[in-house]
């Protein structure tokens, strides 16, 4: 995996629309053939970043290079960049064919080759059928299917994707989430997404890119975004987490209230003020005589898979989610001994989280 | 239960609201239909019915005065639309893609608005400041005025409608920018422009005050033929030629509306 070569460079990256700084100083490498999410709340810079990348942005400062090409004094049309657009943006006046012909009519193939690779991408998205229909005619899912295939007809080194299942209803956006990660693999494309929704990057990409107010908070694998999440800011937006406050001693913290919290430094040695993450599928209720928290229960929620149960503990001030595995025999208004697993407890620096760097 | 006292509700509204339309359509086309019937009068007076009869078409077509005036209201329409509609779309399209002013906006809509008198008087003032010599291309010059406006009205509102990423996507894909404009810009907009030269054409054709002031004597429009004609009193001609212009006015304007209803269907 850590073998592949960089497709995209980008160096000191920033873009402002006047006061505001949409992207700050941004670093990032995205690899060749992977699937890489750009995943960050409305408004953190993530489609700016994606807008700059396709060309339709000129940062103020920076460079973006494609192996060795400088992609930033390259215009749109001439970038071997293609874009889903969130709205699709098919054209309305154009059949399906058409649409997805369009981009190699630009390039003056030849009516036969045109015609040849239209009907082995309509193939590719299942749409064969659809040829001679308009877009208004499709349902949601099936414009999405066209705008791919028109994105990736003209066999792009790197597609964008923006905010792509945003538009489709929930059962139709898990369906598109498998079928964009077969595509992906299948055409061998690179796949740069930018979305939002945390469950998205997580299911569909290889590596994500957590972004928060223009910059990049942490670049890593699901997994590792999860288990291991830099700073505060990360943990709290990939998955459910509690968050303690303390000081940082070498085994874990130490609350004002609740004294010391046992944690994981993961060899990074923090000092002065820190975070405790304890996810909630990492706590549990304690056996007689282990070191334990009591906490008060507030609420059972029954998830069918799982079970959430939502505590307050004296003097904590926000409430804590502790979920076990199916149902559970936990009653509202009971108190619990919980623990936790000491390896398993994340001891995060307490810094802004842009400034928290290893 | 439920559904037979809706409609009952709804059919008891409704005719309340028939009546009324029916008596404003009455109002509105009354005097039209009189209009077209008193043309096809046998009588020489237009007041006192004689007879029907197609003879004053006859008329209408041998009067060279009247052919003369038509044949240059034609010319006025037909240039005057074609020369509104490329600059009212360029105007329009401009204004959409490089400004955000809503100043210029609507100062761009500023001539469709104006008094037409204040128009003529002000393009009579400014041919007088060039020396130019009147005729019928001071008229085309001073119909494309506020026909553009009228066009570019239009225009812009299909254009507000549109989606801003079609020009990104068309540009993502390869086009250059004139590509762009022709193979994307220009035919989602063609709706709108169809149904904005429709209405520059009927403006045209029955526009009297800014005629009056620009046109130069030698080659007077319909509207000004028929309006010396009155002064002499009405003849039944008058209202075959009437009946003729409306025909043509309300081909255009139902033209017009089929237009702009394709638009919103495919937007």
């Amino acid at each position: 995996m850590t073998e592949k070569k960089n497709l995209i460079e980008i160096r000191n990256l920033t873009h402002r629309y006047g006061d505001v700084t949409a992207i700050d100083d941004i670093n990032l490498d995205i690899q060749e053939n992977e699937f890489f999410a750009l995943l960050g709340p409305s408004g953190c810079g993530k489609t700016t970043l994606l807008r700059v990348l396709a060309g339709f942005e000129t940062p103020d400062a920076g460079t973006v290079m494609l192996g060795n090409m400088d992609l930033i004094s390259i215009p749109p049309n001439k970038r071997p960049i293609n874009l889903m657009f969130q709205s699709y943006a098919l054209f309305p006046h154009m059949n399906v064919g058409q649409n997805i012909a369009y981009g190699l009519e630009r390039e003056k193939l030849g009516k036969n080759e045109i015609k040849t690779r239209v009907a082995e991408v309509l193939e590719t998205v299942g749409l064969s059928d659809k040829s001679k229909s308009r877009p208004l005619q499709l349902s949601g899912g099936q414009r999405q299917r066209v705008a791919l295939a028109r994105a990736i007809i003209k066999r792009p080194k790197l597609l964008l994707l923006d905010e792509p299942l945003s538009a489709l209803d929930r059962k139709v956006r898990a369906e598109m989430q498998i079928e964009l990660k077969r595509l992906q693999h299948e055409v061998g494309i690179t796949f740069v997404v930018v979305t939002h929704d945390q469950e998205e990057a997580m299911s569909m990409a290889d590596r994500i890119a957590v972004i928060a107010k223009g910059k990049v908070e942490q670049v890593d694998f699901p997994v590792d975004l999860y288990e291991r999440p830099k700073n505060r800011y990360v943990g709290g937006f990939i998955g459910d987490s509690n968050f303690f406050d303390g000081i940082a001693t070498s085994a874990g913290i130490i609350n004002e209230k609740l004294g010391l919290m046992p944690g994981n430094h993961y060899g990074r040695n923090i000092t002065g003020a820190a975070h405790l993450l304890i996810r909630p599928e990492d706590l549990r209720v304690a056996q007689e005589g282990e070191h334990s928290v009591s906490a008060k229960v507030q609420d059972v929620a029954f998830f069918g898979g799982a079970s959430t149960i939502i505590l307050t503990i004296d003097n904590h001030p926000t409430t804590v989610l502790f979920s076990q595995p199916g149902s559970t025999s936990i009653q509202r208004g009971s108190q619990l001994q919980l623990t936790w697993d000491a390896q398993k407890a994340i001891v995060l620096p307490s810094d802004s989280p842009s400034e928290s760097n290893n | 239960m439920q559904i037979s006292r809706n409609r009952k509700f709804n059919s008891t509204k409704l005719g309340w609201l028939r009546m009324t339309m029916g008596i404003t359509y009455f109002f509105l086309y009354v005097p039209i239909i009189a209009l077209v019937g008193m043309s096809f009068n046998a009588s020489d007076s237009p007041f006192t019915w004689n007879g029907f009869s197609t003879k004053w078409y006859g008329v209408l077509v041998n009067d060279s005065t009247v052919m003369k005036g038509l044949s240059n209201t034609l010319i006025v329409a037909f240039t005057s639309t074609f020369l509104a509609t490329i600059l009212g779309t360029a105007l329009a399209v401009g204004l959409h893609q490089y400004t955000k002013s809503s100043f210029l906006n609507a100062f761009a809509l500023a001539p469709a608005i104006m008094p037409d008198i204040v128009l003529g008087i002000g393009l009579l003032a400014l041919f007088a400041l060039l020396s130019m010599t009147l005729g019928l291309y001071s008229v085309v010059i001073a119909h494309v005025v506020f026909s553009m406006a009228f066009v570019s009205a239009v225009v812009k509102a299909r254009l507000s409608n549109s989606d801003p990423a079609l020009r990104e996507a068309s540009m993502d894909l390869g086009a250059t920018r004139s590509t762009t404009f022709f193979k994307i810009t220009l035919p989602s907009l063609t709706p709108a422009i169809v149904a904005g030269a429709l209405l520059a054409f009927t403006l045209s054709l029955d526009e009297f005050v800014i005629a009056f002031f620009t046109n130069g004597p030698a080659t007077p429009t319909l509207p000004i033929i028929i309006y010396s004609m009155v002064r002499f009193g009405v003849t039944p001609e008058i209202n075959a030629l009437a009946s003729l212009l409306m025909l043509v006015s309300f081909t255009a304007v139902i033209g017009a509306q089929r237009m702009t209803k394709l638009a919103e269907a495919q937007s």
